[in-house]
């Protein structure tokens, strides 16, 4: 049917127009059918990721968990399928927020998250805890089906245990060895809140990160390092001090002490010696005492004399010749 | 043709009422249905497709899961009057919805509701207590560090010895108080916590100005430490010092003094046999020693040596 003339015999037009009319409706009504079928059969398929499980409900209810892989389920809202990653480990952080992760990841911490962090500790003190809790969902119908906006109540459940665990220890604990107490006791907590909420979370890690004062206590926290250190430069420069007269000293006792041995076994030999020599001379001279006396006086007289440069001999009958001696020896 | 169209308009008005009087409970819902305005029969909890009188029935859904009421931070006083912000939140479900319906008709109609009674029952808590019992939850000791051992006053603040409820008695208290009004609105509230408690402003200023006080005088001590120990080897160097001196000194005297005592009696030994002759080698020795080069001999001619010089006859 190619044109339609309205001047024309309209009655065999008309029928004609009907025919035409009746084919294609038979046509689109086809048409609409494949299309129907189509969009059904691609609105029922989906794909569960292998981290994944698939909570399939008709009309709202529960009827299967599907596994990682292609399913079909029942289109136009008669099924509906909810995914839940329970492969995967899920993280949250309190009292900074990580804004992208990587080697060198970058951390914001806001106001918000500053007042987060803030807590109470046992001393009533104050200190700032920053931490992080990693978990999986153990249970996607518990997880599901038990709580409504279980995340949002899972960030309760959190900052409520590890408030009430630093709230237990003081500030001294929190900033030295007492971390690890903290995150095993902050775990522990968490782990029997959750059960007794029952909310289908498995808590793996609570992980203290950055443990600090206050900022306006930081200042004073770094004087008492410093001042740490200061206790140790003192103590060393004295120990220097030490160190550098001790063993210098003890060196020189070592040094008088063997000086004196010398002297003490010089001046035994010295002394044997001379007893043997004495013992020798005096042996001899017992053989001859007059003879070895006067050789030997007459010897060291002579000797003596020899040596000496000035010689005067006065015969016992002249007298008073000390006016002609000239004593000061400069003359010959 | 005409009989064919009003079927057509029959058929759709019956798919439609069909459709209109079918309904879905999901999995985390309760439903009740109310007749122009009044509720009829139990509340609906089995998830899955349902069906009521389409038109003049109508479903009202509540949810069926745990839910949470997470208060505002509100400031109050404790028993020593020290100013605190207490942050709480709650765990709670509608096990009555019919009660729930007719009382509070919805979920922001509880929150409010929670909110009024939960905060009243926490200030009357926290006024009965002091602080050091809403923020510990044992009688714990603390660990010290092993170097603060020594810092004297650590703890004298004030709030700080026993307790006698802790946290968790408090929250378990405020729960017992706050859940009698619960059935009421057909509500079921299981557990309070305390998510945080935090000083307010100017109190926080007092105790930042406290912890500083504190870090200071740590920081005094180690310093004071430092000096101390300091004097301490250097006092030990100076003992150390005139120890290894003396006796050095008392070594050697002693070694000198046995050497000369055995010296003294090996040549008093050797000498004895002739003490004469001792003498005189001594006396010769000694002029061999004293008389030298410079020294002026005057001999008369009677002594021993000259005589022979005279009397030569």
């Amino acid at each position: 049917m190619s044109s339609f003339d309205p001047f024309g015999n309209n009655e065999q037009q008309i029928e004609e127009l009907k025919r035409w009319a009746k084919k294609k409706r038979r046509q689109s009504a086809t048409l609409i059918a494949i299309a129907v079928a189509a969009i059904s059969i691609i609105s029922s398929f989906y794909q569960i990721q292998p981290d994944e499980v698939g909570m399939v409900l008709r009309f709202g209810k529960h009827i299967d968990t599907t596994k990682p892989g292609a399913h079909f389920r029942l289109p136009f809202g008669v099924d509906r399928v909810i995914k839940v990653p329970i492969q995967r480990q899920l993280k949250m952080e309190f009292g900074f927020r990580t804004l992208r992760a990587g080697v060198q990841s970058e951390f914001q911490r806001t106001k918000q998250s500053r007042t987060e962090a803030e807590m109470l500790t046992g001393d009533l003190n104050v200190g700032t805890v920053e931490w992080i809790v990693q978990y999986k969902i153990a249970s996607p119908e518990k997880y599901l089906f038990n709580f409504r906006d279980i995340e949002a109540t899972l960030r309760l459940m959190a900052e409520a245990t590890m408030r009430t665990v630093v709230g237990d220890h003081s500030i001294d604990e929190l900033l030295t060895g007492g971390r690890e107490n903290v995150e095993r006791e902050g775990k522990k907590l968490l782990i029997e809140l959750n059960k007794q909420y029952d909310t289908g979370i498995k808590i793996q890690h609570v992980k203290l990160q950055d443990v600090n004062a206050p900022d306006p206590v930081k200042p004073a926290l770094r004087a008492v390092e410093e001042a740490k250190q200061e206790r140790e430069r003192f103590i060393n420069v004295a120990w220097a001090q030490y160190n550098k007269v001790i063993p210098n000293a003890k060196g020189q006792a070592e040094q008088q002490i063997q000086e004196a041995e010398g002297y003490a076994i010089a001046r035994i030999n010295k002394a044997e010696g001379d007893a043997k020599r004495f013992s020798a001379l005096y042996s001899e001279y017992r053989k001859a005492p007059e003879v070895t006396r006067t050789r030997l006086y007459l010897e060291a007289l002579g000797e003596t004399i020899q040596r000496s440069e000035r010689k005067v001999f006065i015969d016992s009958n002249v007298k008073n010749f000390m006016p002609l001696l000239n004593l000061k020896g400069e003359n010959k | 043709m005409k009989s064919n169209n009003s079927l057509g308009i029959i058929i759709g008005l019956a798919v439609f009422t069909l459709f209109s009087s079918a309904y879905t409970v999901s999995e985390v819902e309760q439903v009740i249905i109310t007749q122009f305005g009044k509720p009829i029969g139990d509340p609906i909890t089995s998830p899955g497709l349902h069906w009521h009188l389409p038109f003049v029935q109508k479903v009202h859904r509540f949810d069926k899961r745990w839910l949470e009421w997470d208060g505002e931070a509100e400031e109050m006083p404790t028993q020593e009057k020290t100013y605190i912000w207490v942050d709480t939140f709650a765990r709670w479900r509608i096990i009555d919805p019919l009660k729930f319906f007719t009382s509070v008709i919805d979920e922001s109609g509880a929150q409010s509701r929670l909110d009024d009674i939960i905060d009243s029952e926490t200030r009357n808590v926290i006024a009965a207590h002091n602080l050091i019992e809403v923020v510990r939850s044992s009688n714990r000791e603390f660990a010290k560090a092993a170097d603060l051992e020594s810092v004297q006053g650590k703890s004298e603040s004030k709030g700080f010895g026993k307790i006698q409820m802790g946290r968790t008695k408090l929250t378990q208290m405020i729960l017992e108080k706050a859940a009698t009004a619960m059935p009421d609105y057909g509500v079921e509230l299981v557990d309070i916590q305390f998510q945080r408690v935090s000083y307010t402003d100017s109190v926080k200023n007092k105790v930042f100005e406290r912890m500083i006080s504190e870090r200071n005088r740590i920081a005094e001590r180690y310093r004071s430490e430092g000096e101390g120990q300091s004097a301490k080897i250097l006092g030990m160097k100076q003992k150390e010092l005139q120890k290894i001196e003396s006796e050095a000194y008392k070594n050697v005297q002693h070694i000198k003094g046995d050497a000369d005592a055995k010296a003294t009696s090996i040549y008093a030994a050797a000498h004895n046999q002739d003490p004469q002759l001792y003498k005189l080698l001594k006396s010769l020795e000694s002029y061999e020693d004293t008389l030298d080069e410079k020294s002026t001999l005057i001999l008369s001619t009677e002594s021993d040596y000259l005589k022979p010089l005279t009397r030569m006859k």
